[in-house]
């Protein structure tokens, strides 16, 4: 189904980028760092369109651009819509000799809110048409463009600006949407999650997702120092621990098959590696409510919950399930 | 600002979307429901602190269809209810706002307008979605629509857009630009006796005989969901029991009709301006929102240069105050009307002055006109 794409780090790093430097993320910003590594897999012509969103307005602040490939900024909403357009225009202009590349590929770029919440709908449609694009989302867990607001991607008892940790609530209620398992639930030919601190992991998903003959969807984690009030020199290493913590655990499924990634099945095979939360959650000042007394239930429930989910897809990936841990 | 209560009295200073939360909190507002958008994203994230500590409710909507489509829902059930949005999302929301109209449901939305269209310039002033506002969802309707042009009436135009929606059972805007809502200045919350909430009709009639849509002088008593009368609510055409009638022209005739006649009937309750030196004005500006402060100025200095400038100051947008300016039509020579458009009321006042010559002054970008840009059309057009 794939091919056995090979690649050393000089050949990445030899790479011309795609996504060009001198753009205005923030400093330790974890989507940018995304965005450079995904590009570095491409595999031929690539359009990109890309949602409303931080991504989109770093990238492009007139009168410069960071992408050195063809670009659109759709609207919130309809990034997966616009690829389905210009995937399908694509193909038929192909198959009427119009153009004359042999392959061009789509890929849709957006945030949690562009895919968790108002970008589901049309994400939804254009998987269930079947159009041959890979959808990627970059997920910090917010809109942090608009200023820290919460998502459906946002984890249970993060402090958002709309769901202010205080005196009533313990920061968000409601448990993160699981959108990748939504999306193999579409009977989707490839869906994958991935984390830039294992960026060989993340090139070989990426380049997967392209080749897959058909829609392909990548859930990346994106670390955003200023809305989880994270030191922006720790991004990558909180990309690590999320992993490490089983919160965000790397898998594949391939026409639904479930199959853990090797970071992830190193905690699967040794449970005794896998970290508590509390290590994940307390470098982060988005969670520094719950370490106070008043909302020290909270740590438990979120360390409930990530058991809960890791053990549900360890069964999904046909892993023994392992004794409870901590 | 936490813990003290549903009314703030006393002097404050806040910006524009914090004192239009505030506003709405004291109109009796007991459901938010709104997506983030800049520039509006500071009422939801004000109402996100606000509305649980006063037991009130705020939601997170997944996008703007969902947050106007919560927002009737929650009117329906009982509650005062509001959105709030920027260009963009007003756009989605259109057609829900064509259900709230067919379905006479009171609510609030604030459309903080920037730059369009599509993403335009999301931290920067605008006025083009006036005519959006009046026209923006399909079919016939009346609607209105209030411009706050600074903080103070952020607060009071908000009051008033509950006071309106709740006694026409009509979704009233709050039209508001970029600069009223991000501008900082002191706003004084007057007590609890000076201010004056209205509440929705309520039938008095058994609910036997309750018909939801039998108008009681125009507009029909409102039962909500729960309250025991029987009801049925359609974006179909619909009778007076609330059923659907698709294929009667009289049905629909007798429904469209009342629609817009409940506004226009009303239009002298219900529209405000701001006069300013009037009376023997050769000139007259005639502004809304932050530009209207720009010509108030303007028409000062105008003044002081010996020329005889006024300012007609629109508050209210929709329905459009045409008799105001059909009367300074007949006594002034010129009319001059500023906009951060290509060109959108200009059309309404021209249709209301008739012979009268009117002067657009466009403007787009970041900021509005100077006075002294105002200035000089008055004294080229004096």
């Amino acid at each position: 189904m794939f091919s056995e794409w090979k690649f050393t780090t000089k050949d990445i790093a030899e790479k011309p980028d795609l996504f060009l430097s001198g753009h205005r993320a923030c400093a330790g910003c974890g989507p940018a760092t995304v965005l450079r590594l995904i590009m570095k897999a491409t595999r031929g012509p690539t359009i990109v369109t890309n949602a409303t969103g931080c991504m989109e307005v770093v990238s492009s602040i007139y009168p410069y651009t960071s992408w050195a490939t063809p670009w659109v900024h759709t609207a919130f909403e309809n990034a997966a819509a616009n690829a389905s357009g210009i995937e399908a225009a694509l193909k038929i202009m192909r198959k009427k000799g119009k153009i004359k590349q042999e392959q061009v590929d789509v890929i849709a770029f957006a945030g949690d809110g562009g895919t968790y919440d108002i970008g589901i709908q049309a994400l939804s449609g254009a998987v269930e048409r079947g159009h041959d694009f890979l959808f990627v989302l970059y997920d910090n867990e917010a809109y942090m463009n608009t200023g820290i607001q919460r998502s459906g991607g946002t984890p249970l008892g993060a402090s958002t600006t709309t769901s202010p940790a205080g005196t009533v609530i313990p920061g968000k209620l409601e448990h993160k949407k699981p959108i990748a398992d939504i999306m193999v639930a579409h009977d989707m030919p490839y869906v994958a999650t991935a984390s830039p601190y294992y960026w060989r992991d993340l090139l070989v998903k990426v380049r997967r997702g392209i080749e897959v003959n058909g829609p392909a969807f990548l859930h990346v984690f994106a670390p955003c120092p200023r809305g989880w009030r994270s030191d922006p020199a720790k991004s990558i290493e909180l990309s690590r621990l999320a992993v490490e913590t089983c919160i965000f655990p790397l898998w594949e499924a391939v026409n639904g098959e479930y199959q853990l990634s090797t970071p992830s099945k190193v905690m699967a095979l040794s449970p005794q590696k896998k970290k508590p939360a509390k290590e994940y959650l307390e470098v982060q000042g988005r969670f520094r409510h719950l370490f106070t007394p008043k909302y020290e239930k909270m740590l438990a429930e979120i360390q409930r919950i990530t058991d809960e989910r890791w053990n549900r897809l360890l069964k999904r990936c046909g892993m023994v399930q392992p004794a409870k841990t901590a | 600002m936490s813990k003290k209560g549903v009314l703030l009295t006393g002097a404050h200073f806040m910006n524009g979307d914090i004192a239009c939360a505030e506003g709405a909190i004291v109109a009796g507002c007991r459901f938010f429901a709104g997506y983030p958008i800049t520039p509006a994203t500071e009422i939801a994230e004000h109402l996100s602190e606000r509305m649980p500590e006063i037991g009130r409710i705020y939601i997170q909507m997944e996008d703007e269809i969902a947050s106007i489509a919560a927002v009737i829902g929650a009117s329906y059930a009982g509650l005062k209810a509001m959105t709030a949005t920027s260009g963009p999302g007003f756009s989605l929301m259109q057609e829900n706002i064509g259900l709230a109209i067919m379905t006479e449901t009171p609510c609030v939305i604030v459309d903080i307008m920037r730059g369009g269209p599509s993403t335009g310039q999301p931290t920067m002033p605008g006025q083009q979605d006036v005519m959006q506002a009046r026209w923006g969802s399909h079919g016939d309707y009346e609607i209105i629509a209030l411009a706050p042009s600074s903080v103070q009436e952020m607060f009071d135009l908000t009051i008033d857009a509950f006071n309106l929606a709740e006694t026409y059972r009509v979704p009233t805007l709050l039209l508001a630009d970029e600069i009223v809502a991000h501008m900082w200045e002191k706003i004084v919350i007057p007590t609890a006796e000076k201010i004056r909430i209205v509440n929705r009709k309520k039938p008095n009639v058994s609910p036997e005989e309750y018909l939801p849509f039998m108008p009681d002088d125009l507009v029909p008593p409102m039962a909500c969901f729960g309250e025991g009368y029987r009801f049925h609510a359609t974006g179909l055409t619909h009778d007076e029991h609330g059923y659907p009638k698709t294929s009667s022209s009289e049905v629909q005739e007798r429904l469209v009709k009342r629609l817009c006649e409940k506004i226009r009937r009303n239009e002298d309750k219900i529209m405000r301006v701001e006069e300013v030196m009037l009376d023997d004005a050769d000139v007259v500006v005639v502004a809304y929102g932050i530009v209207a402060r720009a010509a108030l100025s303007a028409v000062r200095k105008a003044r002081e240069m010996g020329i005889k400038a006024g300012l007609l100051r629109l508050i209210t947008l929709w329905p459009f105050p045409q008799n105001h300016v059909a009367k300074i039509a007949g006594s002034a020579k010129r009319i001059i009307v500023p906009e951060m458009n290509c060109g959108q009321l200009v059309r309404e006042v021209e249709r209301a002055a008739k012979e009268t010559s009117v002067v657009f002054l466009s403007k787009l970008g970041e900021e509005p006109h100077t006075p002294m840009e105002i200035l000089e059309a008055i004294r080229r057009n004096s």
